[in-house]
C-alpha cells in the first residue's frame, strides 16, 4: 500500500455477547445501522464498510435485514416478527449475527465510533522520492501550479538556484537509500519545472544511484514527467536503455493542448510536442508510457482526449486530473462542469468496464487505480505518502512533503544536507491525520479519500489540513462508481482483480 | 458466512477474524445502565483525542499596527517606514482585516478580488502585489 499508514486493522472481536445476536440481553435492546455505503452491481447487492473498507456481498435475507433499519433503530424481536416468515426466523437470526460481527450495525447504547489516530513508527521508510532538477521551464502553461497564479514559491525572488546541481542530486540519492531503511526497492522519480532541461544532471543522478544501489545491494526505479518538447533520439535511447518509467503531461488533441500548454511567447505546444512524442512512443518499448492530463473548464472532453491519446497516439495508460485552483479561476472547473466531468468519466468507466470483463486492458487508469484500493481495502489515515512514503527535493536540496511543496520554506521538513526534521514532520502528520477533519467523519468515502490533496486544500483554502469540500459530490459519485464497476468485476469475471492481489 | 460474502480482501480479513461459527459478535464498551462508558473515550485511548477540533485554534489577533496615525498608516512621523511597529507589508495583510484603524485596501470583494493573487507569502512577494485603478 503506497500510503502505509493506513488502518488496516480487522475489527477486534470483544468478548460478549457470542450465540444468536444479543440473546443474554434483559431488556430489549436496540440495533441500528452503522456506517456503510450500500451498492447494486451485476444484479447483486453490496456492502461497502466505513471505515474498514470491506466490501461484503448481501445475500436477500441480509440484505432486507439492513432494509429494516432504514427508518430507525429496531429491537432484535421486531426485525425477527417482520421477517421470520419470509426468511425463517434462524436465517434471521443468523444475518443479524453476521452483520454485526462485520459492524455493518451495532447496538443503540454503543458509544459512537472514535477513529483511531494512529501516526506511522518514527523510522518509517520512503518508499519515493521525487527530485526537482529544476525548477525551470520552457512552457508557460497558464494554469501551472508552479508559475501561474497559484504559485506557492516565488521563483524569481526565490535563493534556490534554478537547477539542482550535481553534488545536491548526489546527496538526494543518498538521503533516499538512508530513509528507504530495509525496503529492497527505492522509487528515484525526477521532476521540475521541465525535467529534462537538467538533462545533464539527471543522467549522472541515475548512474550514481545504480551505483549506490549495487554497493547497498537494493534495486533502483527509475520515473520521469516531462512535457515532451525536450524529447530527442539521445534523450529517448536513454530513457529506454534505463528502464526509466515516462509520464508526459500532455492535455490530447491539438485544440485543447493549445489551450494552455504554451511556449512563453504564447504558441502552442501541440505541433512541437508530437513528433518527439510519437518518437518516444515508439522507440521506448522498455517500461508502459503513460499521458498526464490537467481538465480545465475549456478543455472538458474526456472522451476525445483519451480517444486521442489512447488509441491514436498510443499511450499505455491516461490519466486525468482537474485543475489545482484557487476559486474563481477562468480555467476552474466548477459545479455543473463537475457534473459534466463525472458523467464523461462515467462513461469512460463503462468501457473500461467491458475491457476488463474480457481481460483486455483499456487504459483510462483513473479507475485502475480506485480499483486497486478497493480491492485491496485501503482505509487511509492520510490522503497520500506526502511528508511519509513519498517527499519531494527542491532544487537546493530542501526536503519537502511532495513535489508540489518543494522550494516552500513553509511546508519544508528537513534537507537532503542535514537529515529530516522529524519533529516537523511528526507535527506534520499528527495535523493532518484523517481523524482531524472533522468534516470527513460523517463521509462514507473517506477511507479512500481522507480529504484529499494537501496543495490543492492548501491553494484552495489556503490550509492543507482542510478537507477539500469543493469535490466532495464529485468524489462520492466516482467512488461509487468505481464501486460499482468493482462489483461487476467481481460478480462477472472475478479472476480480473488477481492483478490486484 | 451464511448471508455475507466476502468480496474484497479486506472483506476476507474480517471474515477470517469475526466470521468463524461461535465467533464474538464485536459490542462495543457499554457502561452502567446501558450508555456509552462513562468518559466517552475508549480503554487506552489519550483523552486528548476526543478534544473539539474546531476549537483548537484561536480567532485571527492581528500582532500589532502602526502607532503613528498622521499623516497616515504607511509612514512613521518621519516619514519614513522604520518607526512603524510592524512592517508594511505586515501592515497590508493585518490592518486591513482586524484593526481599529483599517488600512485602505482595494475592494477585494467586488472590485480586485485577485488583488493580492500574486502574494501568496508577504515577505517574499509583497512586491507583487498588483496596482490598482479604480
Amino acid at each position: 500500500m503506497s500510503t502505509g499508514a493506513v488502518n488496516d486493522a480487522a475489527p477486534a472481536p470483544a468478548a460478549t455477547p457470542a450465540a444468536g445476536v444479543i440473546a443474554a440481553a434483559t431488556e430489549p435492546v436496540f440495533l441500528a445501522q452503522r456506517e456503510f455505503h450500500p451498492f447494486e452491481a451485476g444484479g447483486e447487492t453490496f456492502l461497502y464498510l466505513v471505515p474498514s473498507a470491506a466490501v461484503f456481498y448481501l445475500d436477500e435475507a441480509s440484505h432486507s435485514v439492513l432494509q429494516a433499519l432504514d427508518r430507525g433503530p429496531a429491537s432484535e424481536d421486531d426485525i425477527v416478527a417482520a421477517l421470520g416468515p419470509r426468511f425463517g426466523e434462524s436465517a434471521v437470526r443468523l444475518s443479524l449475527g453476521e452483520l454485526m460481527r462485520v459492524q455493518a450495525i451495532g447496538l443503540t447504547t454503543a458509544a459512537p465510533e472514535t477513529f483511531p489516530r494512529v501516526l506511522p513508527q518514527a523510522n518509517f521508510p520512503l518508499t519515493t522520492m521525487v527530485l526537482n532538477v529544476t525548477n525551470k521551464c520552457n512552457l508557460a502553461c497558464t494554469y501551472c501550479y508552479e508559475y501561474g497564479e497559484d504559485k506557492i514559491v516565488d521563483t524569481t525572488c526565490d535563493p534556490a538556484p534554478t537547477y539542482m546541481s550535481e553534488e545536491t542530486a548526489r546527496q538526494s540519492v543518498d538521503f533516499m537509500f538512508e530513509q528507504s531503511g530495509e525496503l529492497p526497492v527505492a522509487h528515484l522519480t525526477f521532476f521540475g519545472g521541465e525535467t529534462l532541461l537538467n538533462f545533464k544532471v539527471l543522467k549522472k543522478t541515475a548512474a550514481y544511484a545504480r551505483e549506490r544501489a549495487k554497493e547497498l545491494g537494493k534495486d533502483v526505479d527509475f520515473s520521469l514527467t516531462t512535457n515532451g518538447t525536450l524529447l530527442k533520439e539521445e534523450v529517448i535511447e536513454w530513457l529506454a536503455e534505463n528502464r526509466v518509467g515516462v509520464t508526459v503531461s500532455i492535455d490530447g488533441p491539438k485544440e485543447t493542448q493549445d489551450k494552455f500548454r504554451v511556449f512563453k511567447n504564447g504558441m502552442g505546444s501541440y505541433d512541437y510536442a508530437l513528433p518527439k512524442i510519437k518518437m518516444l512512443l515508439e522507440r521506448h518499448r522498455t517500461r508502459p508510457i503513460g499521458a498526464r492530463v490537467t481538465l480545465t473548464r475549456q478543455t472538458l472532453d474526456v472522451p476525445r482526449i483519451f480517444n486521442h491519446l489512447r488509441n491514436e497516439l498510443g499511450f499505455w495508460e491516461v490519466g486525468f486530473a482537474p485543475v489545482t485552483t484557487a476559486d474563481g479561476r477562468g480555467y476552474a472547473i466548477e459545479d455543473t462542469g463537475f457534473d459534466h466531468m463525472l458523467g464523461q468519466f462515467e462513461e469512460l468507466a463503462q468501457e473500461f468496464l467491458e475491457f476488463a470483463l474480457e481481460d483486455r486492458h483499456h487504459g483510462f487508469s483513473n479507475v485502475k487505480e480506485t480499483l486497486e484500493e478497493i480491492h485491496k481495502g485501503v482505509s487511509k489515515a492520510f490522503p497520500c505518502g506526502a511528508g511519509l512514503g513519498l517527499m519531494g527535493v527542491a532544487t537546493d536540496g530542501e526536503v519537502a512533503l511532495c513535489h508540489r511543496f518543494a522550494g516552500s520554506d513553509d511546508h519544508s521538513i528537513g534537507s537532503v544536507h542535514n537529515g529530516l526534521d522529524r519533529k516537523r514532520q511528526f507535527e506534520f502528520l499528527g495535523r493532518h491525520h484523517v481523524a482531524n477533519k472533522t468534516d470527513c467523519s460523517t463521509c462514507w468515502a473517506r477511507p479512500l479519500c481522507a480529504g484529499g490533496c494537501y496543495h490543492e486544500a492548501h491553494v484552495r483554502y489556503g490550509d492543507t489540513g482542510k478537507a477539500n469540500l469543493h469535490y466532495c459530490d464529485w468524489i462520492r459519485s466516482w467512488t461509487d462508481t468505481c464501486l460499482k464497476v468493482y462489483g461487476e468485476i467481481a460478480v462477472h469475471n472475478p479472476g480480473y482483480l488477481e492483478q490486484f492481489d | 458466512m451464511d448471508h455475507l460474502k466476502a468480496i474484497n480482501r479486506k472483506a476476507q480479513r474480517i471474515q477470517e477474524h469475526v466470521g468463524a461459527p461461535g465467533a464474538a459478535v464485536p459490542v462495543p464498551e457499554v457502561g452502567p445502565g446501558g450508555g456509552p462508558a462513562a468518559s466517552g473515550v475508549p480503554p487506552g485511548a489519550d483523552p486528548g483525542d476526543m478534544d473539539v477540533v474546531g476549537l483548537e485554534s484561536g480567532p485571527h489577533i492581528p500582532l500589532g499596527c502602526s502607532l503613528v496615525f498622521a499623516p497616515g498608516w504607511e509612514v512613521d512621523s518621519t516619514g519614513g517606514t522604520a518607526g512603524l511597529c510592524q512592517p508594511v507589508e505586515r501592515d497590508l495583510f493585518d490592518c486591513h482585516l482586524a484593526c481599529f484603524w483599517p488600512a485602505h485596501v482595494p475592494d477585494q470583494l467586488n472590485h480586485a478580488p485577485d488583488w493580492t493573487g500574486k502574494c501568496a507569502a508577504a515577505q517574499k512577494d509583497w512586491r507583487k502585489i498588483d496596482l490598482i485603478f479604480p
